[in-house]
């Protein structure tokens, strides 16, 4: 099966850049591949210094009236830790460094539908992301009102520095930043396919981002709004959610003089909540492009998969106000249900991503480890979620630790397990080498520890009462030896990302070539070579399902199966050619399903052939010829 | 209800216990015994372990603890079963040979049932939750009232109505004013603020509800059992959230009357009790031209 086609998109694709080189490259570039390392490279130096912003909070709890820092600089140092995580790491690692990097090439696009927003994108990010440090340099500290700014907190009332100012301008900044990667990703996901790749034969990934995008569009300007309102609340006189010097005197509050003191609230969280949806969505769609590649299987239920995705983007539109359950002034059982209600599509996905792996031949590599990680965590992190939607049990446990700990457990499983499981995959791909298998999971194993050890404790304590945000906490309640636990598990962290760190270095000092598809993966990205040239494809392969690669490295073997439709498997001499009545999947698939061999397609141009080279043994080997029989896949036959 | 020790004991349904020679002899018997006991005690919810929160000390905080120690088994079990799946799939399924498995992608039966098993999941869930919820935020007419202001970075307890009408405790900090409460009675907390957002949290009664400014939030306490308790704002106010502290302290109704008179015999009632430690200071002042320490509380 050699069909290779060349769309018209890529026709006169530049075998090589005309351009500046060296950093003018970097500054002046539309390539969204240079764009996406650069977001992807500043994201995780944030999410570094993010990291060592965590430390601090940790040092300080090791002692229950810590003098490690200030009052105010423990409060500067978790508000910018949320804030840098959150809007700096976890959404731009997703939506602007992999998915900015990979949709286009797994949609088969020559580059972004908007390639100069694309760049400005990045610039306002990056303007960003340093005015929201540059906090740090000015009187009176960095922004210190926590990652939510609740008003009238956040007003100038009560925290009138200029840090302040810097953090509301800047979100405005990675807001706009945002939004615009949003319409770039929608427009290219819309346009820019290759000729066959319908929408449902877009790899999930993509599909995450579509629907990532779509919530961006819906949940950012709502929140660059509800900024733009508090810094004129801040500087220009106006009450939106300033309550200062608006009560009558018999002490209720007038309501023609009052801002509202939950109106913050509400707006804020219509984004948050969606936003803490755009920033999982993207990781879902990791762990579902790795969970198979290293399973060797398609994913299990990929429509369902793709419908629970716009599930949860529906349904999280409409949970904002569980974060308010405590305010009193909200209506408690309807946000209650629609937030149970999330758990359905992602316990689907739960479902989808075991039912991956079921039957498979799982190869242990470090993304798949990463991702398997990431299952764990989001199990604890989802049904301590449940846990949290029932507002009577949310009333004692809200501002707690158990806070703390559940939405680590979600947003670390997702943003760092998943993000890093990701990066570990990806990475062949963006620089042709290869990250240390080895050092990969010494990585996950003391990431992994160290994220049960680091949390686990924290469930407790705030079940016993510990409130988050606090620098200091009493001495007789027992708290201090599950805190300093949970410290010992952060420097497990710290240590596992500095072993990450020695991992890239090995990489850059002793590269191990990549090849084109070192393993065995299935989406086009791994058909153009690694790097990709500058507009990503000299050809494309046929594109009958949702893994064209796969499909053209694996000719023989059946694209889609469907549980009862009989099909031979790829081992020879169990079913025989007899045993399909037709190829499954209806893709208009011209592979043979019949056809008992596994040998694998002659590298053409750019083949998959390369995994082995170096001593980097590809994830999936060679597939082909051994002929043993009594694999899964020959008893699995119905 | 107070916590007994766990044992064989009849239930609050009044299941009888199951004797260990009917069990021998009846299998199936015994399986419902037992899970009539399982529900029964679920029910009680006083035999059942806490799980590592408070028993608390209010009516409404009984029926929060028994709704999360229904959550906490079931999320259990949740858990645990989809641990051992997920590392099932992980483990079983490693790699063998080098054969290409089957490529199955759909299974309709199973898509179907674990979409439907959790949707039912979930409406049971949302149905304890619906009627806890509204236990415990039920506010039958009480007997008595607070008003209870937050400011930074301390408490306002001011009495309305009932035997200690007009008297006021206010504290700062790590003075952590006392709330003093009689048991055994409906009391109404009328929960303000004076400035940022607070939050009134108390393990022991586990129950927290925001202090806003400009909106008041009103809720129920029907407190069970005596004893000083460890209260705090859990909502980030500012510099010194993490010592604005206080305390419920929980009397017999007698007392209760005898504490609120001796306070309103001590002048005008309002026991005040300023002044952080030398050497600190506050960024961002409270509002200008009024004070947490005065101020009309009329509910």
């Amino acid at each position: 099966m050699t069909d290779v086609i060349a769309p018209p998109a890529v026709a006169h694709a530049h075998e090589e850049e005309h351009g500046p080189s060296g950093l003018m490259k970097w500054i002046t570039t539309t390539d969204h591949k240079v764009i996406g390392l650069s977001y992807i490279i500043t994201s995780v130096v944030l999410f570094y210094i993010a990291g060592l912003l965590a430390m601090g909070i940790r040092v300080q709890l090791i002692t229950p009236s810590g003098t490690f820092i200030s009052f105010q600089q423990f409060n500067e140092l978790f508000s910018m830790h949320g804030s840098i995580m959150l809007y700096l790491f976890a959404g731009p690692f997703a939506f602007g460094g992999l998915a900015n990097y990979i949709v286009p090439l797994q949609v088969g696009a020559p580059d972004m539908a908007f390639p100069r927003l694309n760049a400005l994108s990045y610039w306002l990010y990056l303007g960003g992301s340093i005015m929201m440090l540059m906090g740090f340099a000015v009187a009176g500290g960095a922004a210190n009102f926590g990652w939510v700014a609740y008003a009238p907190l956040s007003t100038s009332t009560y925290t009138p520095g200029a840090g302040q100012d810097l953090w509301v301008m800047a979100l405005v900044l990675t807001g706009f930043s945002a939004i615009f990667t949003g319409v770039n990703l929608v427009g290219t996901i819309f346009y820019l396919r290759a000729p066959g790749m319908t929408m449902f034969r877009m790899p999930i990934f993509t599909w995450n981002m579509l629907v990532t995008a779509i919530l961006i569009l819906i949940a950012f300007p709502v929140l660059t709004a509800a900024l733009v309102m508090l810094f004129a609340d801040r500087h220009f006189g106006t009450k939106i959610y300033e309550v200062v010097g608006c009560h009558m005197a018999s002490g209720a509050p007038d309501a023609h003089a009052c801002g509202s003191s939950v109106l913050w609230q509400n707006l804020f969280w219509f984004f948050g909540h969606p936003e803490v949806y755009i920033l999982a969505l993207p990781y879902f769609g990791m762990v579902t492009t790795i969970l198979p590649v290293f399973s060797r299987k398609p994913v299990f239920g990929y429509k369902t998969l793709v419908f629970a995705t716009m599930a949860i983007a529906a349904l999280s539109t409409g949970v904002w106000a569980h974060h308010m359950f405590t305010t009193g002034t909200v209506l408690l059982p309807f946000f209650s249900l629609m937030t149970l209600l999330i758990a359905v599509p992602t316990g689907i996905k739960f479902f989808n991503w075991i039912g991956t792996m079921w039957r498979g031949q799982i190869v242990y590599k470090t993304p798949f480890l990463f991702c398997f990680g990431f299952l764990l965590g989001f199990l604890m992190g989802g049904v301590t979620g449940v846990i949290l939607a029932a507002p009577p049990l949310d009333f004692f446990v809200h501002t707690t630790y158990f806070v703390v700990a559940h939405f680590h457990q979600v947003l670390f499983g997702s943003a760092v397990f998943a993000g890093f499981g990701g990066f570990y995959f990806w990475f062949p791909k963006m620089f042709g080498r290869m990250l240390n298998d080895r050092l990969g999971k010494v990585h996950f194993w003391l990431l992994f520890v160290g994220f049960w050890l680091t949390f686990m404790p924290q469930y407790i304590v705030g079940l016993r009462g510990m409130p988050r945000r606090v620098a200091s906490y009493p001495a007789d309640l027992g708290w201090q030896s599950w805190n300093i636990a949970s410290t010992i598990g952060a420097f497990l962290i710290a240590a596992s990302f500095a072993v990450m760190l020695v991992n890239l270095w090995v990489s850059w000092r002793y590269p191990v070539s990549a090849g084109d598809n070192p393993w065995d993966a299935h989406t086009l990205e791994w058909f153009t070579t690694s790097p990709p040239p500058h507009h990503n494809y000299m050809h494309l392969p046929m594109i009958r399902s949702e893994r064209p690669t796969w499909d053209y490295n694996h000719p023989t073997s059946p694209s889609i199966g469907v549980h009862g439709a009989r099909y031979a498997t790829a081992t020879p001499g169990r079913d025989g050619p007899s045993g399909n009545g037709h190829p499954p999947g209806g893709n208009g698939s011209g592979v043979h399903a019949g056809e008992a061999s596994a040998s694998r397609a002659e590298g053409a141009s750019g083949g998959s052939g390369g995994g082995d080279a170096g001593g980097q043994p590809g994830a999936a080997g060679e597939p082909g010829g051994s002929g043993e029989p009594g694999g899964p896949g020959g008893e699995g036959a119905p | 209800m107070e916590p007994s020790p766990p044992g064989p004991v009849a239930t609050a349904d009044g299941t009888p216990p199951p004797t260990g020679a009917a069990a021998r002899r009846r299998p199936a018997r015994l399986w419902t015994a037992l899970a009539l006991v399982a529900g029964g005690l679920l029910l009680a919810g006083c035999q059942v372990p806490t799980f590592g929160i408070h028993r608390a000390v209010t009516r409404q905080g009984s029926d929060s603890v028994k709704l999360w120690q229904g959550f906490f088994i079931s999320g259990s079990i949740v858990f645990i079963v989809v641990l051992i799946l997920i590392v099932w799939a992980a483990v079983r399924y490693r790699r063998r040979s080098n054969d290409i498995p089957r490529q199955t992608q759909y299974h309709l039966a199973w898509e179907i049932a674990y979409t439907v098993l959790p949707v039912i999941i979930v409406l049971i869930l949302f149905g304890f939750i619906f009627v806890t919820e509204n236990n415990v935020d039920a506010t039958p007419k009480p007997k008595m009232s607070v008003t209870v202001t937050g400011f930074q970075w301390g408490w306002r307890f001011h009495y309305t109505t009932g035997p200690a009408k007009t008297v006021t405790v206010i504290g700062v900090e790590l003075q952590s004013p006392e709330l003093v409460l009689p048991e055994h009675e409906a009391v109404r907390v009328y929960l303000r603020s004076h400035d940022v957002i607070h939050g009134f949290y108390l393990p022991a009664i586990e129950f927290s509800r925001y202090a806003q400014p400009g909106i008041t939030n009103e809720f129920n306490l029907n407190l069970t059992k005596t004893g000083t308790f460890r209260g705090q704002c859990t909502q980030f106010c500012g510099i010194y959230h993490s010592i604005m502290r206080f305390r419920l302290k929980v009397v017999t109704p007698a007392q209760f009357t005898s504490w609120a008179s001796a306070k309103r015999a001590a002048g005008s009632g309002t026991s005040v009790s300023t002044g952080r430690k030398s050497g600190t200071t506050s960024t961002g002042g409270g509002p200008a031209g009024s004070s947490p320490y005065t101020g009309s509380t009329t509910p």
